[in-house]
This record gives structure tokens, C-alpha cells and sequence, in this order.
């Protein structure tokens, strides 16, 4: 498992990798929104938490369809499959890997572009926190949503319409926490709604993610 | 170590291909798979390896021993021949890839990107992968497409070192190997019958 963790990193950085296309998207996001919206600081500290996650979330989206089609099409998948490893913990050690070379470089990045966006000081705290609670539970949503798609030819936005439900209550918890953070409200119950969603996901969802690949390999 | 196989159906597609396979196979044996294109001598394979469940019939193999061999080879373009075979052995716990790199003649191409290899050269490191994986019972599906004469004639020389060490393997293959103590078996003969297609698969295959 750690074999292959590594691997994916390996694979992420060299050229075409797709390392840098979510942050690259991220970034592009935050300066566009400004100057879409206009530069009123009222108007962009309001709609700041809410862009930062949806760019987040759609940044993650992004690279989803790499995780599995690309193993799947050199036949990596077959091979993994049938090697001593589970096919949880492969999907497990991919998801890891996603949210590495995605979920992490966004969590660390978003203070930064939160400047461009005029989020309030008190913000930026929380903005990290529920980026580095919310990321893996999209990545593994997301491994999910491609083994459910792996074998299917340009499954691209299948996958995008099949994640996308699943991504909102995140979404919705994760943007409410950095929203009642910058007004300095209590955070107690988005935080724990978040820190459950990601919880779960990770603990159950790598066994659905190994029973869908196995019904696609057949 | 032995793979005994007994009264097997297999389908592809929801389609069953083959029907009654029985054989077995002993250590230090190698049996040679043969049939027309389609007759389902890759569907056989999947189902020995365990990707794909039997639509009846037995397998009966030791556990963790089987290496399986597909068309492709699962190599990353942007990974060196080297990194390529450490990550299978990695994933097989084992460490040591100098003999197998040595045994496919694929030393001097060590630190190439798998990316810029030939045909024949990916297939010689989706071969060498087999001997990292330390499994005594290799699958092997077509293992010489487009391999030259020189580099069949490394294979075979692999797989005789394989079975003197007490492995066994099984081959589909449309080509002569040259392995004279090769048992051969005529898939032609256990063709599913048409009628057995009827009813089958459908909508409920979603629910088996």
C-alpha cells in the first residue's frame, strides 16, 4: 500500500502528472471573482467562504477521472486486483494519494488566495481547518465516483453529475464553518457535521469503492 | 501448488463462452491453452485469476499463488523500467529485481522511461514482473506478442527456470514455444452450447 501511495505521488509530479491543474484552477478562480463581482470589500468578504470552498470542491473534481481510468486503461487495475494487496487498500492508498497532491497544496493555498477575496481577518483560521477536514472527504468521495465510472469511455461527466450530490453537505458545512468563523459565531455544530461527513466517508467508503471495481472488471 | 480445475463454465458478457473445462495442473507442469479468437481462452483466464466468478464448476488452487499476465502490461509511460519493476515487487513484498532485469536482458534499459520503449521491450518487463512476484503459478495471456525470436526464446527459457524450481504455468498462446514437455489443451472442444445462452445474464446478473 505504501508502495503504491508512493507510486501515485511519483506519477502526480512527473511531467502530466496533473499536479498544479487543481491549485492552477484555484487560483485562477480567486483572482477572476473580483474582478467579476466588483472591488466593493462588503460584497467580496460576504461571498468569500462560499467561493473558496465551491473553487475547492470544483478544483478536486477536476483530477477525479485520473485516479482510477488511468490504471484501468494500461492495466494496472487487473494487476492490482489480483495482487496480494486488498482492493480496499488500494483504493484507500489512492484516495491518500488524491488528497495529497489535491486536497493538501488547496488547504494550504486557500489563506493566500483569501486575500484577493477580502475574507475577514478572523476568517482565515477556520477557512484552514475546515479545508483540511472537509479535502479527504472529497477525495474519497470522489475515488468512489470514479471506481463506479472505471471502464466506462469518456465517463467523465457521469462521474461529475454522480459525485456532485455527494459533494453538498460537505460544500454546505464546510462554507458554514469559515462563514460563522468570520462573524465570530459559535462553530461548534458545522464543525462537527464536517469532521462526521469526512469521518464516515473514509471509515466506510473504500469498501464500496473496492465492491464497484470488482462488478467493473468483469 | 496444484491448480485442479473441474466441470467450469465461464461467461463473458453476460454470454456464457465455455462450458465443462475440467484439467489439472502440477507443479513443475506447464500447460499450453489453445482455441480460435473469442472461444474464450482470456475469459478462462479472468476467471482463474479471480477478477471475474465462474458461472459454475470448481477451481481449486492454493491461496496467494497465482501471478496473472494480461494483454497489457500495467506500466507507467513516466516511470523508468527500473521504478516500473520495484513498484510490483514492492507490491508483492519483495525488494530484489536485479535477477529479473537480468533474466529479460533488460539491464542496459534500466533508467529509460517506460514511455520510450518498443513494443517488445514493454512486453520483456511485463514478463519480468512475473519473476519479482515470487508466485509459484503464473497465468499468462499471449506472454509473446510481439516479442523477436531472441526474446521468446528468454521466455522460455524463464518459464523452464520457473518449473525446475518447482512453479507451473499456464499459457494461451497461438504460437509453437519450443516447450517440448508442454501439455496442450484444445479449448475448441468445450464451447458453451448456443441453447445455454438463452436466459442467462440479463438483468439479474446485476443482482448475483
Amino acid at each position: 500500500m505504501i508502495a503504491l501511495f508512493l507510486r501515485d505521488l511519483r506519477l502526480a509530479i512527473r511531467a502530466g502528472g496533473g499536479f498544479g491543474l487543481g491549485l492552477g484552477f484555484f487560483l485562477i478562480l480567486a483572482v477572476l471573482v473580483p474582478l467579476g463581482v466588483g472591488p466593493e470589500p462588503q460584497v467580496l468578504a460576504l461571498i468569500a467562504p462560499g467561493i473558496l470552498w465551491v473553487g475547492a470542491l470544483l478544483a478536486c473534481l477536476l483530477s477525479l477521472d485520473r485516479i482510477l481510468a488511468l490504471d484501468w486503461e494500461d492495466g494496472s487495475l487487473d494487476l492490482l486486483a489480483t495482487a496480494p494487496i486488498p482492493l480496499e487498500g488500494v483504493v484507500a492508498a489512492k484516495a491518500a494519494a488524491h488528497w495529497v497532491t489535491t486536497g493538501l497544496p488547496l488547504t494550504l493555498a486557500a489563506p493566500l488566495l483569501g486575500v484577493l477575496l477580502n475574507l475577514p481577518a478572523g476568517a482565515y483560521g477556520w477557512l484552514t481547518l475546515s479545508l483540511a477536514l472537509g479535502t479527504p472527504a472529497l477525495s474519497v468521495i470522489g475515488t468512489f465516483g470514479a471506481a463506479l465510472t472505471v471502464g466506462l469511455r469518456r465517463g467523465g461527466l457521469l462521474l461529475s453529475l454522480l459525485v456532485l450530490p455527494l459533494y453538498v453537505p460537505t460544500l454546505i458545512y464546510g462554507a458554514e464553518l469559515v462563514k460563522r468563523g468570520a462573524a465570530d459565531l459559535s462553530t461548534a455544530t458545522p464543525l462537527a457535521l464536517l469532521a462526521g461527513i469526512t469521518l464516515g466517508a473514509v471509515a466506510l467508503l473504500p469498501f464500496a469503492s473496492a465492491a464497484a471495481i470488482r462488478i467493473n472488471l468483469r | 501448488m496444484d491448480l485442479v480445475v473441474s466441470d467450469l463454465a465461464v461467461a463473458r458478457g453476460g454470454i456464457p463462452v465455455l462450458e465443462g473445462v475440467a484439467f489439472a495442473l502440477r507443479a513443475g507442469k506447464v500447460l499450453v491453452l489453445r482455441g480460435p479468437n473469442g472461444c474464450g481462452k482470456t475469459t478462462l483466464l479472468r476467471t482463474l485469476a479471480g477478477l471475474q466468478p465462474p458461472l459454475a464448476g470448481r477451481i481449486s488452487a492454493p491461496p496467494e499463488a497465482m501471478a496473472y499476465a494480461a494483454h497489457a502490461d500495467g506500466l507507467k509511460p513516466t516511470l523508468t523500467v527500473a521504478e516500473n519493476l520495484a513498484f510490483w515487487a514492492a507490491v508483492y513484498g519483495r525488494h530484489d529485481i536485479a535477477p529479473a532485469m537480468a533474466a529479460m536482458n533488460l539491464a542496459d534499459l534500466a533508467e529509460r522511461p517506460a514511455q520510450n520503449l518498443s513494443a517488445g521491450q514493454k512486453r520483456r518487463l511485463g514478463l519480468a514482473r512475473l519473476l519479482v512476484t515470487g508466485r509459484p503459478l503464473w497465468v499468462l495471456d499471449e506472454p509473446t506478442v510481439s516479442l523477436d525470436t531472441a526474446s521468446v526464446a528468454l521466455f522460455v527459457a524463464a518459464v523452464r527456470a520457473h518449473l525446475m524450481a518447482g512453479g507451473a504455468a499456464l499459457v494461451a498462446t497461438h504460437i509453437d514455444l519450443g516447450l517440448a514437455e508442454a501439455a496442450v489443451l484444445d479449448l475448441t472442444g468445450f464451447r458453451a452450447r448456443p441453447q445455454s445462452a438463452a436466459g442467462a445474464g440479463g438483468f439479474d446478473e446485476a443482482f448475483a
